[in-house]
């Protein structure tokens, strides 16, 4: 029902008006007072050198998409999870055992493929 | 009353977030009016009794899919997006498309106002979609499409290592 999720919503308005207040308030009530000097990055007391966004590895990406792909597992095993219990009450529970497993044995396949292809090893 | 009220507030963070992320320069701050979206959407769907799509959109589309995007920008290595010049004739093709797929939208939407949308009950809404009664479709009449999904997190995970690992035996 909608109305059980109004804590959640009154807890999200509260966390980010909390935030908010907090960051306002700090510049509101301290003294402000911003020179070039202050507001350059500091980097170890020595002056910034190049761009803050360098370019990435590849490899930060293929550990991101290896995990997006498990999340997404995750995501369709979470009801299977939730409703097991009624299918062992209903005598299905061997039956939804094996589907899943099957689930979980094709992305199985996937993982090995992973390791031994190195998708795993940082370096 | 409470209804419409937080579909209005969810619908409008949801456009700002979008037009926040077109007209931002920064493809950074892009991606971040994007995840804006994301959750309002996400509200959208607790709206609507669909309490475990909106939860899985946040944890999968505003957290995974966005990291993913933000690798991206920094693989690029974007920097500020230049401001638009003059016409050529591939903005011309882009305008020309953007307003047939405005007004196909449009007609679909006026075709379907027209129609009385049929309502369940907020009761049996909820229920149809919590995670209990999903499970329970998703391993009985669905158990087959469960595992054509299976197949295509294969291929995803397959295509991902494939694409990122160039050095192969």
């Amino acid at each position: 029902m909608l109305t059980d999720f109004l804590p959640l919503f009154i807890m999200v308005v509260l966390a980010a008006g909390l935030a908010l207040t907090l960051l306002k308030l700090a510049e509101w009530l301290g003294p402000y007072r911003p020179r070039a000097v202050k507001s350059s990055p500091y980097e170890s007391g020595m002056d910034p050198v190049g761009t803050a966004r360098e370019r990435y590895s590849v490899k930060f990406y293929l550990v991101a998409m290896i995990f997006i792909v498990f999340d997404v597992e995750i995501v369709f095993m979470y009801p299977w999870a939730v409703s097991f219990k009624t299918f062992l009450e209903g005598g299905g529970g061997l039956a939804s055992l094996a589907i899943i497993g099957v689930f979980i044995l094709i992305l199985f396949v996937g993982l090995i493929y992973d390791i031994k292809k190195g998708g795993l090893d940082w370096d | 009353m409470l209804e419409p009220f937080l579909f209005f507030l969810f619908a409008v963070l949801a456009v700002v977030g979008a037009l926040g992320m077109l007209i931002s320069r920064n493809p950074v701050q892009s991606a971040l009016w994007m995840v804006m979206t994301l959750f309002a959407v996400a509200c959208l769907y607790l709206t609507l009794n669909a309490q475990f799509i909106g939860v899985v959109q946040i944890l999968v589309y505003a957290g995974a899919i966005m990291v993913l995007f933000l690798f991206v920008i920094m693989l690029l290595n974007l920097e500020a997006t230049p401001r638009l010049g003059g016409l050529d004739w591939k903005k011309g093709v882009a305008f020309v498309l953007g307003v047939a797929v405005l007004a196909q939208l449009l007609v679909i939407l006026s075709l379907r106002l027209n129609a009385a949308p049929t309502l369940l009950p907020a009761a049996e809404a909820a229920d149809a979609t919590s995670v209990e009664n999903l499970g329970l479709a998703l391993l009985t009449e669905h158990a087959f499409s469960l595992e054509i999904i299976g197949v295509l997190l294969l291929a995803a995970t397959i295509g991902a290592v494939l694409l990122a690992k160039k050095r192969f035996v």
